[in-house]
């Protein structure tokens, strides 16, 4: 080795000191690992995927162990519970069975008055004749009548000879204000009217405590006994359908749609766009065109087609050609961006570098193009996860989404949607579940990138 | 370049073509016809409306007949509304829908750019988070839950201050845009924040990066010219079928929003087999898909240079 | 050398920093940008603007108000309307031989008098009612729009309503030229109808928007586009249109060469949104956009928090669960129907299921609106009351298994359509019937025009059906039945309901007409032809300050023609 000539005055020979020639040091410092392994390393290492992968799990747990724990049919409704928030109120009262009722004349009392208490069965109201009405008209409100004079809902018009009025609409326990006006007989309203104020009890009879087993079949039935209704978690629906059970087999529907239609279709956009952007030239031509062809068909007319083509009887779910319609149309966007994204990595060095070597097509797809796109591959597959839950969701708002009485959240976001002011729980609970799902799978998709971006190989 | 756009074009009328022929198909393949209404039509009147419509000839024949048609420009006469061309329909309801559609893809191409940018710069701290946050709650909630949350907003709102700041329904002025646009594209906004932070991301660490710095290239040339410029590319293979999604997607706001737009006849005429409306729209919008697509790609090929356009 | 001790974090810092800062420049450029792309756009997009949509539900000052519809009308050819959207909008801007009053009594509309007898119907035309360009209205435009109506290539679904005249059915059918319809004018201002048959109810029949006037010379000149838009239309009501803009708004000014000026006080009603959802609607009338809306039991609470002044009423229509009574279909058995009828609880499905006020549970084939001899037809002969019964229910399924040869009842199918309202029905009634009986429904949900064509090709066990009145007589529903209409789309088929109905169709006696209808109400009963579930009823909110607006059950649903302004309170 020749002498490296130094400017003296640069470098103070007295800085280096010779070292000695030791064994061994040239040994690996930690076992090589494959890009696989690597990745799992990182995903392990990154807290938030890690959370993700937790939440999607429980997710599939709640999915399929779920009705094993909680049995509730979800699919049994109980019209006396109807929309209840969760923790609502459960105590009954047993009264005798309902009799039609045609007005009490020896009622006692005067003016506008409540005949027997007031209950979610019927409330009935009595009144006298006022002077001039030609017939009445029976209001009732929720709210104290104020200055503004709102009467509330109407219910019934009545003619001269009916001074009262049963009330079996949608009774709740609650406080509910009664008006009776005076009507002319253009059944214009007089300035004559009476408003009484009563409270509402939940109460049941006895055949409808014996269909809800609260009372053995033969067993006397005691009335004005108290009862609790069946507990409902997390409120019910507006059929008093329970919500939980209808959570937990909607999240088959949902899931299975929201996961494996995306995983379908990207698998295949991923296939398709880096055969065409690898291959490029007149193939790339055709089967852009092809993928543009099939991006413009109209979804909803295929579905439809679909759906008649697999003969889908009544009553059965609609699942399949839901499933199949999604992949067969949705597909297109992944090729494009896959394409886009090989178009791009096609020019690098290190692949002109592999294929002097002698690297084959599918080794260098394999290998070193499609790792370098898992970024947007896995960005697209998270957001193909809610699409998909959407999708279904959007199909049940114009009346093509899985038949009834099978739920989905969906669904159930669709209905609930129209009670949101009311009872919001109907809403929130199937909402919070898709955020939920959503969550997870962007966070793992976040996690999954950073693990298997090629790229970041580097970073420690 | 200009041999390139010719021959997409030839391919584009083709791929057209095939769109009309599988739609034609299919819909006649579905069940159900436009005639059929809640009033039962007696056998003899049924009969003269199908020759009136020409829906008495075997299906080949139809199909070639309006082959014929629309090659001139005609796309027939309306089922439903029976007065109407279907060119007029779609010559009046298209710029609605299209206005619609550009707003809310402006708007979420820009706010998608830039709240992806400031993620990827700020990654993991706090303005990363807030606003993957706000990501995550705009994909996740369904875009009619979005339509009608933001509608009654608007007219608490409204109530509240006693002054009408939007209208909350309707079209026409600059302020009917504004409401509607951004409810549409709010889906595909989060969907491309989360797009473009995550291109952004691998390009910060790009070794060409770290090679500009080191030159002393300034922040701001480095910033715009390579990362921007760079990370926008997957953001704008997207833009092209997101246009279609956003347009048919719109029909749910047209309907929330009472706007007189193509989306909504389109899905209504589905719904009512009004055979000529679907044929009309659908080859319409395939065309104007078609179209759409080109442009795109012509732009990608003058944004990367790394592209050559064979 | 320069001092370039910069640790890595500083540098990415202050990297941020300055690209953080180019974001915002391209930020703010951006929202300029759009601003102008927006305004640029609204010159494409006003090409559509219904341009006034900015006014408010009430202006006392010019005498309008706004409201809005669910579905544009696709056409306002009055022979060929038959959508509710027309029919409201034709009730506006135009006028027949005779009409409704508020009081809900025929009263002279373009006929000042008219006579009614078993041949013929004759209508004396008053001489100052003219079309909105000034024109006089004459007996010939009421000859030409009918002879129009029947014309068999026009497929008219509303065609049968003429049949009432003589040669009506043949010329529709295209056994016979138009010109031999039995109508006839001695002079411009007398119309003479020869009737098929005697017709207790044609006077009733007239008020129908198929029998509108349409002038002959101007028809001719729309070639074809006769209601297609604004200017392709006469008017002879109170109204006409000025704009149609389609797809988004319609304006309705007052017509000035309407006869009866005195009792119309609005000068304009514009129609400002079309939309179908109801959600949508309900906002506009928060927003004070709107002056009129029905409402959904989902708002109600909301209607009364709001202290709004709600009003109800019956909206006419009857709905029911209609068999299959073809012979291949296990809903052709008796026993099986009327294990169903015994443990159906109808008001269990209105007062806690449907939960809207206005519903009553149904009961009878007719509604209790209709008009008996004196009184209402259902209190003059009421149907008999069905008392449900779990046991007998029972057992007439056991009878049935037996007659039908079957172990099981096998799965049946309920076909459904596919708005809300008929979704929550069926799952209640799905469950009901698995409950009670442990029968297995399967939902078969259609869209619109699936439903159609199953219906008429009979592919269903039960599906649940509507009908609303063609006109103001029990026999529009009393002919549902009959095994030769179309319309009985189960194909019941029952040589006595045959019979009663043919009774009903022919005859002018009164008391004769109710009785048969009393009949075929019971026979629809005992047979169990059909399980009536409801009767429905709208509810629905008007802007305090307007008075006399009208809802009917025949013919246009809402009527703002006579409806009027007051100030503020």
């Amino acid at each position: 080795m020749a002498e490296i000539p130094m400017a003296p005055a640069l470098i103070d020979a007295a800085a280096f000191t010779r070292i000695e020639q030791t064994e061994g040091i040239h040994g690996i410092s930690r076992p090589s690992l494959s890009y696989w392994q690597d990745a799992w390393i990182r995903l392990k290492a990154n807290r938030r995927a890690l959370w993700s992968l937790y939440l999607v799990a429980g997710l599939m747990v709640f999915t399929l162990l779920g009705p094993l724990f909680w049995q509730v049919d979800p699919a049994q409704q109980d019209v006396e519970q109807i929309s209840q928030p969760p923790g609502a109120d459960r105590n009954i009262t047993l009264v005798p069975e309902y009799e039609p009722w045609y007005g009490s004349p020896d009622a006692p009392g005067e003016g506008l008055r409540f005949v027997a208490d007031p209950s979610t069965q019927h409330v009935r109201i009595q009144w006298d004749p006022m002077p001039g009405a030609a017939g009445y008209r029976v209001y009732r409100n929720i709210f104290p009548i104020g200055p503004e004079q709102a009467l509330g809902l109407p219910l019934q018009e009545t003619d001269l000879s009916q001074t009262y009025f049963e009330d079996r609409l949608d009774l709740q326990p609650r406080d509910y204000f009664y008006t009776v006006v005076a009507l002319d007989p253009r059944n214009k309203e007089l300035d004559q009217l009476q408003t009484i104020q009563g409270a509402v009890t939940r109460v049941l009879s006895p055949s409808e405590a014996r269909a809800r087993g609260l009372i053995a079949e033969h067993a006397q039935a005691e009335i004005g006994s108290s009862y609790t209704l069946a507990l409902h978690p997390l409120g019910t629906d507006y059929l008093g359908r329970d919500m939980l059970a209808r959570l937990m087999h909607g999240a088959r529907v949902s899931l299975f749609i929201g996961f494996f239609a995306p995983f379908l279709y990207v698998i295949f956009g991923v296939a398709y766009g880096s055969t065409a952007g690898f291959l490029g030239g007149a193939t790339d031509q055709f089967l852009m065109r092809f993928a543009d062809f099939v991006v413009a068909l109209p979804f909803l007319l295929f579905m439809i087609l679909l759906k008649v083509v697999f003969a889908i009887g009544p009553g059965e779910s609609g699942i399949l050609p839901m499933l199949l319609a999604m992949v067969l149309l949705l597909w297109p966007g992944t090729a494009r961006l896959v394409r886009g994204q090989i178009l791009q990595i096609r020019e690098e060095a290190y692949i002109s570098a592999s294929r002097l070597l002698g690297a084959k097509t599918t080794y260098l797809v394999m290998r070193h193009m499609i790792p370098n796109t898992m970024g947007v591959i896995l960005v697209t597959i998270t957001f193909a996860v809610p699409s998909a839950i959407f999708t279904e969701a959007f199909l049940s708002f114009i009346g093509m989404g899985v038949a009834p009485p099978t739920p989905s959240w969906g669904s159930m976001c669709n209905e609930g949607i129209k009670t949101m002011l009311t009872t919001p729980h109907e809403l929130i609970f199937p909402a919070l579940l898709i955020s939920l799902t959503v969550l997870a799978f962007n966070l793992l998709g976040d996690g999954l990138r950073d693990a298997l971006d090629a790229r970041m190989r580097n970073r420690e | 370049m200009w041999k390139y756009a010719l021959k997409r074009v030839i391919q584009g009328v083709i791929t057209v073509w095939f769109i009309a022929t599988a739609t034609f198909f299919a819909m006649h393949a579905v069940p159900g016809d436009p005639l059929s209404g809640d009033k039962a039509l007696t056998e003899r009147i049924r009969a003269n409306l199908e020759i009136k419509y020409g829906l008495d000839k075997p299906l080949f024949t139809q199909y070639v007949i309006y082959l014929k048609n629309i090659s001139q420009g005609d796309f027939g006469i309306s089922f439903t509304q029976e007065n109407r061309q279907v060119n007029d329909i779609i010559r009046e309801h298209f710029p609605v829908s299209a206005t619609l559609g550009i707003l809310a893809i402006v708007f979420a191409a820009v706010g998608g750019v830039l709240w992806g940018a400031l993620t990827a710069l700020y990654r993991n701290r706090w303005p990363d988070t807030v606003i993957m946050f706000l990501v995550i709650l705009g994909i996740s909630v369904p875009s009619f839950v979005v339509a009608a949350l933001g509608q009654l907003s608007l007219v608490k709102l409204n109530n509240l201050t006693g002054v009408s700041i939007l209208p909350v329904g309707g079209w026409g002025t600059v302020w009917h845009m504004i409401l509607p646009s951004m409810v549409l594209g709010l889906g595909t906004m989060a969907y491309l924040t989360r797009l473009m932070r995550s291109s952004m991301l691998e390009i910060i660490s790009a070794d060409y990066i770290r090679t500009a710095k080191a030159k002393g290239v300034p922040p701001t040339q480095i910033f715009t010219r390579h990362q921007l410029r760079n990370a926008i590319l997957p953001v704008i293979t997207v833009l092209g079928p997101s246009i279609a999604a956003i347009t048919t997607g719109g029909f749910v706001v047209e309907i929330i929003f009472a706007i007189p737009g193509l989306g909504r006849y389109f899905v209504q005429a589905v719904q009512q087999l009004d055979y000529t409306v679907i044929m009309g729209t659908t080859v319409f919008y395939g065309a104007f898909l078609v179209f759409m697509v080109i442009v795109v790609d012509i732009i990608y090929g003058y944004i990367d240079p790394r592209v050559r356009l064979e | 050398m320069s001092n370039t001790h910069i640790t890595s974090i500083d540098s990415e810092d202050a990297f941020a920093k300055s690209a953080a800062r180019q974001l915002l420049i391209y930020g703010v450029g951006a929202v300029f940008v759009i601003g102008i792309l927006m305004m640029g756009l609204q010159g494409l997009a006003s090409i559509v603007g219904s341009g006034t949509t900015t006014a408010d539900a009430i202006d006392i000052e010019n005498q309008s108000i706004t409201i809005a519809i669910r579905t544009e009308p696709p056409q306002l050819n009055s022979t060929l309307a038959t959508d509710s959207s027309s029919g409201m909008i034709l009730a506006h801007v135009m006028e027949g031989l005779l009409r409704m009053s508020m009081d809900d009594q025929l009263e002279p509309a373009i006929a000042t008098r008219w006579e009614v007898t078993d041949q013929h119907a004759t209508f004396w035309l008053r001489r100052d009612a003219k079309w909105s360009d000034g024109v006089a209205i004459t007996a010939h435009d009421f000859m030409f729009a009918w002879k129009t109506a029947l014309l068999p290539e026009l497929g008219s679904e509303y065609a049968f309503l003429l049949y009432a005249i003589k040669n009506g059915r043949a010329i529709n059918e295209g056994t016979m030229p138009p010109d031999s319809l039995g109508v006839s004018a001695p002079d411009d201002f007398t119309l003479v109808v020869e009737l098929e048959r005697p017709i207790a109810f044609f006077d009733k029949m007239v008020t129908f928007q198929t029998y509108l006037p349409i002038r002959e010379d101007f028809y001719n000149t729309t070639d074809g586009k006769f209601g297609a838009d604004a200017d392709q239309m006469l008017y002879s009501g109170p109204f006409v249109i000025s704009n149609w803009v389609h797809g988004s708004s319609l304006l309705l000014e007052r017509n000035p060469h309407y006869w009866n000026q005195q009792t119309i006080s609005l000068k304009r009603i514009h129609i400002g949104y079309i939309t179908s959802d109801a959600g949508a609607t309900l906002n506009f009338f928060k927003d004070g956009k709107i002056a009129y809306t029905t409402l959904l039991a989902e708002n109600l609470n909301d209607a009364l928090e709001q202290r709004w002044h709600i009003q109800r009423e019956q909206d006419g229509t009857v709905f029911f669960l209609e068999f299959n009574h073809r012979d291949e279909r296990i809903t052709r058995n008796r026993n099986l129907r009327r294990a169903m009828q015994l443990v159906m609880d109808m008001e269990e499905l209105v007062y806690k299921v449907t939960k809207l006020p206005g519903y009553i549970p149904g009961e009878s084939l007719f509604p209790g609106w209709l008009q008996g001899v004196n009184d209402k037809f259902r209190k003059e002969y009421p149907v008999t009351k069905l008392r449900l019964n779990r046991e007998s229910a029972l057992q007439h399924l056991e009878l049935a298994k037996q007659e039908l040869g079957l172990d099981k009842i096998p799965e049946i199918v309920l076909l459904t359509g596919d708005n809300p309202v008929s979704n929550i029905q069926s799952e209640w009634t799905q469950a009901v019937l698995k409950r009670e009986l442990n029968i297995d429904i399967k939902i078969d949900k259609q869209i619109f025009k699936q439903r159609l064509a199953k219906m008429t090709s009979g592919d269903f066990d039960l599906v649940m059906a509507g009908w609303g009145p063609d006109y103001d007589d029990p026999l529009t529903f009393g002919d549902l039945f009959a095994s030769w209409n179309l319309n009985n789309r189960g194909r019941y088929n029952n040589p006595e309901m045959d019979r009663l109905i043919e009774i009903a169709q022919l005859s002018v006696d009164p008391t004769t007409r109710m009785e048969a209808f009393a009949g075929i109400q019971q026979l629809a009963f005992d047979d169990v032809v059909l399980l009536p579930m409801y009767e429905r009823g709208v509810t629905y909110v008007v802007h305090p300050q307007l008075k006399d607006v009208k809802r009917r059950v025949v013919g246009a649903e809402v009527d703002f023609t006579r409806a009027y302004i007051v100030p503020a309170r």
